[in-house]
């Protein structure tokens, strides 16, 4: 008790301590909100360097940004069981929600400039479970992480022409993604395009089996390729006129959604490598989109189609993608529902 | 009614376990928003899934508070200072309610599907809206930097009260007996 023999000494030891034990706790929050690692890669970071020249579109996604909703059915045939337990396998129809959209951030864009189309996907099973996606038409993605996703896009921003040499030295795979963008065929419709999932998941069958695999949506209709030449002669929105007369006059248009297993050794972490062909292939339901409705008042808007929201059954891999895709998506929608006001819906429907 | 000097140890045990739950769950929540690492994920999903069993242990532990009651502060404690704990405690207990109702809300709004660790799922109480989504999430974060701050506090005033003042009030809440605790009794 030799230390009681000076209360006003060991008071001041105990308020210096319990100063330390507050100005410790401020500091580890503040490292763990990434404010004192400014090179941290943020959701905002990455917002931040998507924002194209036409400015911040307020109100919509941050990227896809221009797009047009969809209503249909997903019809599982049943093959998909032996990969997944997922109750989307079962065979049966589902409803489906999604919205056909282009790689740009600017929602005003001309269809005819925007070479990535894409495709957001909400299936949902009997058991009020969700499957939701987001694809694209290119079949591997750009870059290998998002890492480089954020640099591809600083660099790309750039007036240097020397960035982007810079950048593809730096990450070489995007090589392969250039020449798709040259030399692949563009189509006239949405409904031409095969939409691909890129990422690999890991699907748990019924027996605790695991499988990676990737999965693709391919066009039922089949188009001839035209030029971009030719494109740029029609409307700036000729895509989203195109799909909604195709679908009055025609009808429902459907994919065939088939999905990859991958062999031991293929890359799982890394979406900017294809994986060999011949792999096995399982075919695993139809999606049906029987009704094209304006994004502005449709049911796609409300959407986040967050490739991390999965069914029991099908989980992430080691690809990096989807994490850091569902941080981004959600920041954007946050962002969006907050300026909902910029991008006002017409009708009464909604508050 | 427990011993006057002390809360009911299962009053103890939940203030404990809560309060490295509610740490972790700020330090956490803090996080994972800011990042796009793959922890994103996991980190989001242990946010829900505590976020949930907190509400759960927050409506035990106020009735173990009916139940139970607390034990008086020490009567020379100055009236402002008695007057800023009950405030902080009621405080305390509003944040322990409304952040996981916040949290929620702001899921629901969002038409995000609340799907807990295990792959329990939360039925949506909440239809979609962009309004109510905006509202709910800025009070999340803003209330939780409040609550933050209210734990630096609390823990300020525990350590002040265990170690300057040495009043046996942090003795009430202790999971173990203090050694060379004196209290003004003695």
């Amino acid at each position: 008790m030799n230390q009681s023999g000076n209360p006003s000494r060991s008071g001041l030891g105990s308020l210096v301590l319990i100063a330390a034990v507050l100005g410790g706790g401020a500091a580890a929050f503040a490292y763990t909100a990434g404010w004192l690692s400014p090179g941290r890669l943020t959701p905002e970071q990455m917002i931040s360097a998507l924002t194209p020249p036409t400015g911040v579109p307020l109100g919509h996604r941050r990227n896809h940004a221009k797009g047009i909703c969809f209503t249909g059915v997903f019809e599982a045939n049943g093959n998909g069981v032996e990969l997944s337990r997922a109750r989307v396998f079962e065979r049966g129809t589902y409803p489906a929600l999604g919205r056909f959209n282009l790689g740009t951030a600017d929602p005003n864009a001309v269809d005819a400039t925007v070479r990535v189309r894409g495709l957001g996907l909400q299936i949902a099973a009997a058991d009020g479970e969700e499957w939701r996606m987001a694809m694209i038409n290119p079949p591997f993605f750009a870059v290998s992480t998002p890492q480089a996703f954020h640099e591809l896009l600083i660099a790309s921003g750039k007036k240097d022409p020397e960035a982007m040499k810079i950048f593809i030295q730096a990450n070489p795979e995007f090589t392969a993604f250039a020449t798709w963008a040259k030399t692949a065929p563009w189509t006239t419709s949405y409904a031409e395009e095969p939409y691909h999932g890129l990422n690999s998941f890991i699907f748990t069958d019924a027996k605790g089996g695991e499988h990676a695999v990737r999965w693709s949506l391919l066009p039922t209709a089949k188009g001839t390729p035209v030029s971009q030449a030719e494109l740029q002669s029609r409307g700036p929105d000729f895509l989203e006129q195109e799909i909604t007369e195709q679908l009055r006059v025609a009808g429902p248009q459907s994919w065939t959604m088939v999905t990859t297993v991958a062999d031991p050794g293929d890359p799982i972490a890394d979406p900017s490598k294809a994986w060999p062909e011949g792999r096995r292939t399982v075919q695993v339901g139809t999606l049906v989109v029987q009704r094209i409705e304006p994004e502005q008042d449709g049911p796609c808007r409300d959407i986040n189609f967050d490739p991390a929201v999965l069914p029991r059954g099908i989980r992430v891999s080691d690809d990096p993608f989807p994490a850091a895709r569902s941080s981004v998506y959600r920041k954007s929608y946050d962002l969006r529902a907050a300026e909902a006001g910029d991008y006002p819906r017409t009708g009464t429907a909604k508050p | 009614m427990s011993d006057s000097r002390g809360f009911a140890p299962i009053q103890r045990l939940l203030h404990w376990l809560m309060a490295a739950c509610i740490i972790a769950m700020l330090f956490i929540g803090v996080g994972m928003v800011s990042t796009v690492a793959p922890t994103y994920l996991p980190l989001i999903l242990i946010h829900k899934t505590l976020g949930v069993i907190l509400l759960v242990l927050v409506v035990i532990r106020l009735a173990l508070r009916r139940h139970y009651g607390a034990p008086p502060l020490p009567a020379d404690l100055p009236r402002t200072i008695k007057l800023g704990a009950r405030l902080s405690h009621l405080l305390l207990y509003g944040f322990m309610i409304i952040m996981p109702l916040l949290g929620l809300g702001m899921l629901w709004a969002a038409a995000y599907p609340v799907v807990l660790y295990g792959g329990i799922q939360i039925p949506a109480l909440l239809p979609q809206s962009d309004r109510v989504h905006t509202l709910l999430w800025n009070a999340h974060v803003y209330l939780g930097f409040a609550f933050f701050a209210l734990v630096l506090l609390h823990l300020a005033a525990a350590l002040f009260h265990a170690l300057v003042r040495r009043d046996g009030v942090f003795g009430t809440i202790a999971l173990f007996p203090l050694k060379n605790r004196t209290t003004p009794a003695e």
